[in-house]
């Protein structure tokens, strides 16, 4: 066995013990914490693929952000555990029928029959000189320049969306114009009063 | 003695001999980084002290130099205070989580032509990937801690290291435009020619905000509402203490002096001397090692943040955000345009 089958072999596993640990474990902020070293296992196998353009944009985009909004999230949550996992005999035939189906569909598209060893080549290693980064961005953004501009507009109208659903005109913040708050002058805020200098009568008695 | 010495390396099996070259070379950058970052607390406290008309510390050693150690040395001494209903395991588990991508950056950064670790060809984008994670240390301590300064830290931290991403990351963009290369080499040796060579002149606004967006990053005044002693204590470490504690500021100096150092690598001609193409002055120098150029350039803008925190006092939380969002993300943007059309009109003498 070479060095890399057992470095994939070492990622699969951590992969797979992590994607296990994230649906039993019961505590949602460690959930998201294997969720999280899912990922970065994944990134790894990419890695040993020459991928290295996909895998460390996955760990910037989903570990570095998404994960950490997902956090931000599940440690806000103070949820209570026991209903969520009431009525587990009552939907478990549901459940295990839907899983079922899924895990069938999953292998009649991507089974032996269509991705076997035989249908798909080899992967070859390229050259020193190779940029897995270099090849993507050439095909991004030349056969594929339609999809992908389309793809980012649909992205843009998202943000619209989710944006304008949270905006919410009129409500009772303590918020300061910044565009105000810079052309504020002394004389809106401060004044200052002339008084004459005044002797205290008690301290002069005494002396 | 050195061919018994070469006959016992022959002996061991060329992968074991490269395992063990690139441990020695990770030593090699590992040490003096952690050196520096002790002796980095030390210039700190002095610089400021100048800067307040104090002397600061001198009692440890001549002129206060041994003060790192005497501080190293009290921290490792320190009882490690696990506080009650706090969870041990992300408890311990968050210092580790901080320094590790801290130090895993360093690894693609060049120190002179060909002096690099990894000649990874995604360079830019790991460094920006490795300095995303080092979030995690810092939310997970302040949620593992069970209490609420801390928590309050970490929810703060998530959101502005969030934020200050993107407008870092566009600003990685325009280096990137700029330099043609994702390869740190590649950009560095793109900025031949002279002082005027480099990109800090085509580049200034991404410049000006990669050093203020790394200023928020690493959690440092003006940005340091992570900290904010004066709101919430300490933030995400107050529960933490001895060598956890420890742990947490040596992650966040070594960020520093990463950010510093790409500052110097992308924006400032990394390790060119700042006399080429002058005549007499570039034959004077030459004997000078691009290794010194670019510590000095680093240590140059290690000594912009002393000075930033001496200078500036603490932005409100919201402008932070604003400033953020509203201010350096569409600068970036518009400037990424501008870089963009100088690449393709060519505009001498920086893109021809």
């Amino acid at each position: 066995m070479g060095i890399e089958e057992f470095l994939f072999f070492v990622f699969a596993a951590i992969l797979v013990f992590a994607a296990l640990m994230v649906v039993t474990i019961r505590n949602p902020v460690f959930a998201v914490l294997f969720l999280v070293l899912a990922f970065f296992t994944s990134a790894g196998l990419w890695l040993m693929l020459e991928a290295e353009f996909l895998a460390i944009t996955l760990v910037l985009v989903y570990v570095g952000a998404v994960m950490v909004l997902f956090m931000f999230v599940v440690m806000m949550l103070d949820i209570n555990l026991a209903p969520l996992k009431e009525g587990f005999i009552r939907y478990l035939p549901v459940g295990v029928l839907v899983g079922v189906i899924i895990a069938v569909e999953i292998v009649l598209v991507v089974g032996a029959k269509n991705f076997g060893l035989d249908k798909v080549v080899d992967p070859v290693g390229h050259e020193a000189g190779y940029s897995n980064t270099k090849e993507l961005g050439r095909v991004l953004y030349t056969e594929y320049v339609y999809p992908f501009e389309i793809a980012s507009v649909i992205l843009l109208v998202a943000i619209i969306a989710a944006i304008s659903l949270t905006l919410r005109k009129g409500r009772q913040t303590k918020y300061v114009k910044p565009e105000q708050q810079v052309f504020v002058r002394k004389e809106d805020r401060l004044r200052i009063v002339k008084m004459d200098a005044v002797k205290k009568q008690s301290a002069a008695e005494e002396e | 003695m050195l061919e018994s010495i070469l006959m016992l390396w022959g002996a061991i099996p060329v992968d074991l001999q490269t395992l063990l070259i690139i441990v020695a070379k990770i030593l090699i950058i590992v040490a003096p980084l952690l050196g520096s970052v002790a002796y980095i607390t030390l210039a700190e406290r002095k610089v400021i002290a100048y800067m307040q008309v104090r002397i600061g510390p001198n009692r440890v050693g001549p002129r206060g130099l041994l003060q790192p150690i005497a501080d190293g040395l009290k921290l490792l001494l320190k009882e490690i205070i696990l506080p009650t209903s706090a969870n041990p395991y992300l408890f311990i588990i968050a210092p580790v989580l901080a320094i590790g991508p801290a130090l895993a950056a360093w690894s693609v950064v060049p120190f002179d032509d060909g002096m690099v670790l990894s000649d990874m060809d995604a360079g830019l984008l790991y460094i920006l990937a490795m300095t995303s994670v080092g979030v995690y240390g810092i939310i997970i301590a302040g949620w593992a801690s069970n209490s609420k300064y801390a928590f309050l830290g970490a929810l703060r931290s998530a959101a502005q290291v969030v934020s200050y991403e993107i407008a870092m990351g566009f600003a990685l963009v325009g280096v990137l435009l700029a330099g043609g290369s994702l390869n740190l080499q590649e950009i560095v040796n793109a900025q031949q020619g002279s002082l005027l060579h480099w990109f800090w002149i085509p580049l200034l606004p991404l410049f000006a905000i990669y050093l203020f967006s790394g200023l928020a990053e690493t959690n440092r005044t003006p940005f340091d509402v992570v900290e904010g002693e004066s709101e919430i204590v300490a933030g995400f470490h107050v529960e933490y203490s001895g060598m956890t504690f420890a742990v947490f500021s040596l992650a966040e100096y070594a960020n520093i002096i990463l950010i510093c150092m790409l500052c110097a690598l992308m924006f400032c001609g990394g390790w060119l001397s700042p006399f080429q193409g002058i005549p007499v002055l570039e034959g004077f120098f030459e004997f000078v090692p691009g290794i010194v150029w670019l510590l000095a350039k680093t240590s140059f803008f290690i000594f912009l943040f002393l000075w930033f925190r001496a200078t500036f006092p603490r932005y409100r939380y919201d402008q932070v955000m604003r400033l953020g969002w509203k201010v350096f993300i569409p600068i970036t943007i518009v400037w990424l345009l501008v870089v963009g059309a100088a690449v393709v009109f060519e505009i001498p003498p920086w893109f021809d």
